[in-house]
C-alpha cells in the first residue's frame, strides 16, 4: 500500500513540477542570469514603466465598479424575488463561458467606428474602441463574475434570521446592510476582489482586440509582454513577465490566507 | 403585544426577505435599474451584437464562413485538442486531488496553493514562462514551439485547476467506512477504487472537465506566442478570430465566435442539466 502511494504522490508532483513549477522557475532564473542591473533597467524603461501605470489605471476603475455591482448582483440573486432571476444569472456567468478575443469583438461590434453606438459616440467625441475606456469595459467584462460568485453563496449560507431581526427591530434596508449584512460577508468579498483584481491584471485577449496595441499609449503590462517578445526583447519580456509573475504570487498568498479565515467555503471558480 | 424579540415558535429559515430589500423599495428599484443599465452595457448589448454580426447574412454566409478551408481547421483543431487536453486532467487532476487529500508529505500546503496558480498568472505570462523551457531554446532539448504538442502544453497549464479543485472536496467529505468495509470483505484496491472510490467522484470529475473545456475552448493569451498561430497547422479558434478581427473581416470573426461561444454554453448547459437531474433523481 504504501509502496503504491509513493507512486502516486511520485507521478502527481512529478506533472506539477513539470508543468507548473519548471517553467515559472526557469524564467526567473533567465530573467536574473546576469544580475539584477538589466533588468531593473528593462522594468524601469518608459514603455515599461506607461503599461504599468495603465494596467493600475485600469485596475483602479474596473475592480471598484465589479465590487460594488457584484455584492448588489449578489444581494439580488439571493435575497431578491424577480422575474428574470435566471436571466441575470445567465448574465454573470457568461464571461466565463466567452473567449477573451470574442469579449472584445462583441464590444467593438457595439461600441466601436462601425459598430452599433458609433456614430453616436463619434458625434459627442467620445472614444471608446482603440483607447482607455474601451479597455477598462473589457476589462470590466472579463472579471465580472468573481465578485458575484465569491459572494453570493457566503450570502446564502447566512440565512436572513439576523437581517429579518433587524428589520423587525426597525432597522431600514441600508442599515441592516451594513451593520448586519456586510460584515458578515465582507471575507467573501475581499476573495473575490482578490480574484478580479488578478484577473484584471492579467487580462490580454479582450484588451488586444480593443485597445489597439499601440506602444507607450494603450498597452498594459501583458500587452508590453507580449510586443517585447515579438521585437526580440527577451530581456524586456521576461522582466515584465517576472513583474507580473510576483503580482500572481502575491495574489495567491492572499487566497490562501483568505480561505483560512472562511474555512468551510469551496472555491466558486469550479463551481458552475 | 409584547416588544422584546423573542424568537418566534416556528423559525422561518428560508423565507424570502422583503422587509431588508423592501424597506428602501425605491432605493431597491434604483439599484435593479443600475444592475440593469451595467449588465446591457457589459454583456447583454455585445452579446446580442456579436449575435446580430454572425447572423447578418443570413444563415447561408454564417455556414459559409464557419465552413471556410481555415475556419473549419482552426474549429476542429480547438474542439480536439479541448477534448484531448480535458481527457488528460480528468487523470491527472483527479490523481493530484488525491495525492493532496489522502497522503501526506512535507510542502503538501505549499503544493495546494500552487495548484492555483494558473488562474492567478495572467495568461500571456503563462505562454512566455512555457517557451522559456519547452521554446527553441529549451535547456532540455524539448522544443514544442510552433507544434500541436504546444497547445495541448499551454491549455493543460491553464486549465489544471479547474479538476482538482472539483474533486477536492468531495475526496475531503468522502466517508471512508465504505472503502474499510470493501477492503475488509476482501476487495482488492483497484475493486475498491472502480467499484467505490470512482462512483462517488465522477460527477465531481464532469464538473471539473466540462470547466476545463469551455476554457480550453476560448483559451488565447497563452497561445499567441508558443503555437505561431500557422494557419492549418496550429491556428486554434480564437486565434482566428483575433486574425480575422485584425483583416476588418467582421462577419467571419463574429461567426467563428459564435460557434466557439456554443460549444463551451451546450457543454456547460450540458452540465448543469445534469448536475440538477442527479441532484432530483439520485439523492
Amino acid at each position: 500500500m504504501s509502496f503504491s502511494r509513493l507512486g502516486l504522490r511520485t507521478v502527481a508532483l512529478g506533472y506539477l513540477a513539470l508543468l507548473l513549477l519548471a517553467p515559472v522557475a526557469m524564467i526567473f532564473y533567465r530573467t536574473f542570469e546576469h544580475g539584477i542591473a538589466p533588468v531593473w533597467d528593462a522594468v524601469t524603461a518608459p514603455n515599461a514603466v506607461h503599461a504599468f501605470w495603465l494596467s493600475i489605471e485600469i485596475v483602479v476603475i474596473a475592480v471598484p465598479l465589479n465590487t460594488a455591482f457584484g455584492v448588489g448582483m449578489a444581494l439580488l440573486l439571493e435575497r431578491g424575488s424577480f422575474k428574470g432571476k435566471a436571466l441575470l444569472s445567465t448574465l454573470v456567468d457568461l464571461p466565463f463561458a466567452i473567449s477573451p478575443v470574442v469579449v472584445g469583438l462583441a464590444l467593438v461590434l457595439v461600441y466601436g467606428k462601425t459598430g452599433w453606438f458609433g456614430d453616436w459616440l463619434i458625434g459627442h467625441g467620445i472614444q471608446v474602441i482603440f483607447s482607455v475606456p474601451g479597455m477598462v469595459l473589457a476589462t470590466a467584462v472579463v472579471s465580472l463574475p468573481f465578485v458575484v460568485r465569491e459572494t453570493a453563496p457566503v450570502l446564502r449560507e447566512l440565512g436572513t434570521d439576523a437581517e429579518q431581526a433587524a428589520a423587525t427591530l426597525g432597522a431600514g434596508a441600508w442599515l441592516t446592510f451594513r451593520r448586519i449584512t456586510l460584515p458578515a460577508i465582507r471575507w467573501g468579498i475581499v476573495y473575490g476582489v482578490v480574484l478580479t483584481t488578478a484577473r484584471a491584471l492579467g487580462e490580454f485577449g479582450a484588451v488586444s482586440v480593443v485597445s489597439g496595441r499601440i506602444e507607450g499609449q494603450t498597452q498594459t503590462l501583458p500587452l508590453y509582454v507580449q510586443g517585447q517578445f515579438e521585437n526580440f526583447n527577451i530581456t524586456g519580456a521576461y522582466a515584465s513577465a517576472v513583474v507580473l509573475a510576483l503580482l500572481a504570487l502575491a495574489t495567491l498568498v492572499a487566497m490562501n490566507l483568505l480561505t483560512r479565515r472562511t474555512p468551510a467555503r469551496e472555491s466558486a471558480l469550479t463551481t458552475p | 403585544m409584547s416588544t422584546t424579540p423573542t424568537a418566534p415558535a416556528v423559525a422561518p429559515r428560508r423565507l424570502k426577505a422583503p422587509a431588508v430589500l423592501g424597506g428602501g423599495r425605491a432605493a431597491g428599484a434604483l439599484g435593479k435599474g443600475m444592475i440593469g443599465v451595467y449588465l446591457s452595457v457589459l454583456v447583454l448589448l455585445p452579446v446580442a451584437a456579436l449575435l446580430a454580426k454572425a447572423g447578418s447574412g443570413g444563415l447561408d454566409a454564417f455556414w459559409r464562413e464557419v465552413t471556410g478551408p481555415q475556419a473549419q481547421a482552426a474549429i476542429k483543431l480547438t474542439l480536439a485538442m479541448s477534448a484531448i487536453v480535458v481527457a488528460i486532467n480528468a487523470v491527472f487532476g483527479t490523481l493530484i486531488a488525491w495525492v493532496l487529500v489522502r497522503d501526506e508529505f512535507p510542502g503538501k500546503r505549499t503544493v495546494n496553493a500552487l495548484i492555483d496558480l494558473p488562474f492567478a498568472l495572467p495568461t500571456i505570462v503563462a505562454g512566455v514562462v512555457l517557451l522559456a523551457l519547452y521554446g527553441t531554446n529549451s535547456p532540455l532539448g524539448i522544443d514544442v514551439a510552433f507544434t500541436r504538442a504546444s497547445i495541448a502544453l499551454a491549455l493543460l497549464f491553464v486549465t489544471l485547476p479547474f479538476v482538482v479543485r472539483s474533486v477536492q472536496p468531495v475526496l475531503i467529505e468522502m466517508d471512508r467506512s465504505m472503502e474499510e468495509a470493501a477492503a475488509s470483505l476482501g476487495a482488492g484496491p483497484v475493486t475498491v477504487l472502480r467499484r467505490i472510490v470512482l462512483p462517488t467522484l465522477t460527477p465531481a470529475i464532469v464538473s471539473g472537465v466540462a470547466l476545463s473545456f469551455a476554457r480550453a475552448v476560448g483559451e488565447f493569451g497563452s497561445l499567441v506566442l508558443i503555437t505561431g498561430n500557422l494557419p492549418f497547422k496550429t491556428e486554434v479558434g480564437s486565434v482566428y478570430v483575433f486574425s480575422q478581427i485584425q483583416d476588418e473581416n467582421l462577419p467571419a470573426a463574429a461567426a467563428v465566435s459564435v460557434v466557439l461561444l456554443a460549444a463551451a454554453l451546450i457543454v456547460l448547459g450540458a452540465l448543469t442539466f445534469i448536475s440538477r437531474w442527479r441532484s432530483k433523481h439520485v439523492l
